[in-house]
């Protein structure tokens, strides 16, 4: 017997479910793979590889929708996209520098799955938000289908809601309907530098809260700062950016940077500078250059940024996305992701957090995603055993015995 | 009537008496209602063509109270529907003879606007329309925007994942809520979500929006607040048929522009709404485009300007672009008139809300009006353009023997239609009652079992709202077995490495 199984469509995807259900072996399920170090290390005995159900099978443009295989690179999907003008509104963040794997690589199985999302997440939603439709096959053996290939749909549960961000615990996933949306015709950011962290969340605040409709801020605290592509200089930055026809995006520039003139003068940057920013935002690209340093991901009231900051080791490197709710946070040893400070300051602010990179002996050991209360557990082990009730989907992946 | 309801339980009924003591324990005063007088208001919701007078109304104040009341439902197997300001246009607040029907009016406060992360934690029962006029003044707004925004509920927007006329651009409820605190009907109160973006594990929240009110009873909700853009404008294209109406809605999305919001409606419509608001509308075209754009006044002018040459591209014989707010609300005052106006013309109308894929408008305009011709009954259409969401006005007596029966079957006709060509049965009015026996035309048995075990785990007895989007009630023990047709098979013949 081998040891990973890779079928070539819909059909086989399903034998496989159940196959292993009838033999009680535990599949692990991966697309290209690139983050299957996040989260708690398998308990599989197979791997269930779907990067083999690939190629785009429905794309209209002027309805805004695709819909491709599950195991469809999300590469070829961005070049499709890319050649009419279109994009993934979600800008889904890559993993695979921070994970020791090559950028660019992925599929939108997995993008779905992992509920990525980037730097427009605070505008224009995650992947959940752009997941109209799916066929997948339940951890019963059963091809279900949900959702449609329209916005506009509420009719029975929002299934793929749950289904995204699930980290195949409940589902495989064989084939994905998506909103797709016009690229922007170019964009600006604009810079202050040399905030603190404090100061920048205010700034960030103004910024979202004004009519200048900025699709993404960031702030790159000093430490880091020299990591990211396209500043001006390796300084504290606060970012932000401003997507949109021309006409427009040169009036912001002027608007933003007439009301955010009580946070000190701007550089601008321009769209090339802009673009090369956000990408390696979006990249995560400071932690992402060496992987001994055990990584968080926080999510939290975009106000609370620099408190959650603050309540942290200041030996740990960091900095903030979607406007100070997303923190990124690498800790100074490699054995010790410090989980307790995370733990407690996201318990005492509000949110959630993930140990996103961490030595395996770890993840084994520390709870890898925010750890529930005994009613919301309870339930998601009940929803678990809706769709999967043997546990042969990616089981303890997120939680143990979930 | 044609939809059958779960069979009353003759053992709950009766011991209603009792039942109605121990909820006055639970929710004193005047929380309690068990007069059928003045029960009479709470048997219907929008969709009025059913009524049901409740076993007994309990209108609770606090999360505990709801906590009470369900945990006594709960033990004592009772039936629960919720309802927030009953605005349902599909009955998923119509009640069950035998059931309570919580009614959630007096959640009606704004416990907190958070102007620093942009939203606001407010009661359930407070109207969608409250939540953006409490932080006007602050140049902000709650996006979703259903035409009942005046008396629907935040709650029951939660239940319905309303929309409006703005969705292709700010999304529907469930793009706009970060949050909610909800009662299971075991009595126990859950947090799904905050301030801060996505889930903690998986996305329950995404789950309740949209449940129709069958996986729990929502009593605080998190929402997003934006700020208003900065201007507004909306232009008026009049076409001489529905293909070149919808050609321009193609050309719009495929020139990279997505309008604040882009409505259509054909002539009967137009019709109805011109004699009866006087928008200005021209009355010599077939379909009618509202297109509204929304940003800085800079980039509303370029974009109307490019709106305007691609409408003359598509054959448009009227093109008025608003000149001032009070224009462009007159614009839309007849669009968001256009249920009344056609309540003028007909005695009664019925309402649907199929999504088709935006390219087959013009064939299921097409067999539209032969189904039309088929019932002897006149059809209207109203059509939120940007996103493929139709709502058919079927116009019918309700005073002549057969007609509502007809008009009926005439609305299931279109929504299979609207399978047919790609689209779903409903866009933004939920299942309820209404479309619950249609669920088999979109989903196969496999599907609505999964559906169900989702129910089973948040209500494993099948207390809250059945009868409702599911045709036929399956016990959550059955749904559980496992038929493991696989069984013993060999390696499957799948390649392996």
């Amino acid at each position: 017997m081998t040891d990973i199984l890779k079928p070539r469509d819909a059909k086989e995807v399903e034998d496989a479910v159940k196959w292993a259900l009838g033999n009680d072996k535990a599949l692990e399920l991966i697309g290209q793979g690139t983050k299957r170090v996040l989260g708690r290390p398998s308990q599989t005995d197979i791997t269930l590889d779907l990067s083999g159900l690939s190629g785009v099978t429905l794309y209209e443009p002027a309805e805004l929708v695709l819909s491709a295989k599950a195991g469809t690179p999300l590469a070829e999907i961005e070049a499709l996209l890319d050649k009419n003008n279109q994009q993934l509104d979600f800008e889904p963040m890559d993993y695979g520098p921070l994970l020791g794997n090559e950028a660019g690589q992925g599929t939108i199985g997995g993008a779905i799955a992992t509920n990525l999302s980037g730097p427009r997440r605070l505008k224009a939603g995650a992947a959940r938000d752009h997941f109209l439709g799916v066929t997948a096959v339940t951890g019963r053996g059963e091809t279900i289908k949900s959702g449609g290939r329209v916005v506009k749909n509420v009719t029975g549960y929002d299934m793929c809601k749950v289904l995204a961000g699930s980290w195949g615990t409940l589902a495989a996933m064989t084939d994905i309907t998506i909103k797709v949306l016009p690229k922007p015709e170019t964009e600006a950011t604009v810079v202050f530098e040399g905030l603190d962290d404090e100061r920048a969340c205010a700034a960030m605040a103004a910024a979202i809260g004004s009519s200048c409709d900025v699709s993404a801020a960031a702030h790159l605290p000093d430490h880091v700062a020299s990591y990211f592509d396209g500043l001006p200089s390796p300084e504290a930055a606060t970012v932000l950016r401003l997507e949109g026809v021309a006409p427009s995006v040169a009036h912001r520039k002027e608007s933003l940077a007439a009301l955010m003139k009580p946070f000190g003068p701007v550089a601008l940057l321009s769209e090339a500078h802009s673009k090369a920013l956000w990408r390696s935002v979006r990249q995560v690209r400071p932690f992402a250059v060496s992987q001994e340093r055990p990584l968080w991901r926080i999510s939290t009231a975009p106000g609370k940024g620099f408190e959650v900051a603050a309540a942290i080791t200041p030996a740990a490197q960091m900095f903030y996305d979607w406007g100070g709710g997303l923190i990124w946070v690498a800790m100074p040893f490699a054995d010790e992701p410090d989980a307790g400070s995370i733990r407690r300051a996201v318990a005492a602010l509000g949110g959630h957090a993930t140990l996103v990179r961490a030595p395996a002996a770890i993840r084994a050991s520390v709870a890898v995603f925010e750890p529930q209360g005994a009613g919301l557990a309870a339930l998601s082990k009940r929803v678990k055993d809706g769709f999967d009730p043997k546990g042969v989907l990616n089981p303890g992946r997120m939680w143990a015995g979930v | 009537m044609s939809v059958r309801m779960p069979e009353p339980d003759g053992a709950v009924l009766a011991r209603r008496a009792q039942i109605v003591k121990a909820l006055r324990t639970m929710v004193p005063g005047e929380g309690v209602i068990a007069s059928e007088r003045e029960m009479k208001p709470f048997e219907t919701d929008g969709l009025t063509a059913y009524h049901q007078l409740p076993m007994v109304v309990v209108l609770p104040e606090t999360t505990e109270q709801v906590s009470q009341v369900l945990a006594y439902c709960h033990a004592e197997g009772i039936k629960v529907v919720p309802r927030g300001a009953g605005t349902s246009l599909s009955g998923g607040a119509l009640p069950l003879a035998d059931g309570v029907l919580l009614g959630m009016a007096k959640f009606n406060k704004i416990k907190e606007i958070d102007f620093d992360n942009r939203v606001a934690v407010v009661e359930p029962g407070v109207t969608n329309l409250a939540v953006s006029t409490a932080v006007a003044h602050a140049g902000f707004y709650y996006a979703p925007d259903p035409s009942s925004q005046i008396a629907c509920t935040i709650g029951g927007n939660v239940a319905e994942n309303s929309g409006g006329v703005h969705c292709l651009k700010y999304g529907m409820t469930t793009n706009n809520v970060l949050g909610c605190e909800i009662v299971l009907i075991t009595g126990e109160v859950l947090r799904f979500g905050g301030k801060h973006l996505d889930s903690e594990g998986y996305d329950l929240l995404g789950l309740i929006v949209g449940s129709e009110g069958l996986l729990g009873v929502v009593t605080e909700v998190t929402v997003r607040l934006l700020k208003k853009p900065e201007t507004a404008r909306a232009v008026l294209v009049g076409f001489p048929s529905s293909e070149d109406a919808g050609e321009c809605v193609s050309q719009i999305i495929g020139a990279g522009i997505i309008p604040g919001g882009m409505e259509m409606m054909d002539k009967p419509a137009i019709h109805a709404v011109e004699e009866f608001v006087h928008a200005g509308y021209p009355l010599d075209v077939e379909a009618l485009l509202i297109v509204e754009l929304d940003g800085p006044g800079t980039e509303v002018d370029y974009l109307i300007a490019r709106v305007e040459k691609i409408a003359q591209r598509c054959r448009a014989v009227s093109c008025q672009a608003s000149t001032s707010e009070q224009q462009r609300l007159l614009f839309w005052a007849g669009r968001k008139a256009a249920f009344p106006a056609v309540g003028r013309i007909s005695p009664d109308y019925y309402c649907m809300d199929g999504t088709i894929p935006r390219a087959q408008l013009p064939l299921v305009l097409k067999r539209m009006k032969e189904l039309s011709a088929k019932y002897g009954l006149s059809v209207a259409n109203v059509f939120h353009a940007g996103d493929g969401n139709l709502h058919p006005l079927i116009l019918y007596d309700s005073n002549k023997p057969g007609e509502l029966d007809r008009a009926e079957n005439f609305g299931s006709d279109i929504l299979r239609l609207c399978v047919e060509v790609g689209g779903v049965l409903t866009g933004e009015h939920g299942v309820g009652v209404e479309k619950r026996d249609l669920m088999p035309v979109m989903f196969s048995e496999i599907d609505l079992a999964a559906q169900q075990r989702v129910k089973c785990a948040f209500d494993a007895k099948g207390l809250l709202n059945p009868g409702k989007v599911f045709p036929v009630l399956h016990r959550c023990a059955e749904l559980g077995r496992m038929h493991i047709s696989g069984g013993k098979l060999p390696f499957p013949d799948i390649p392996r490495f």
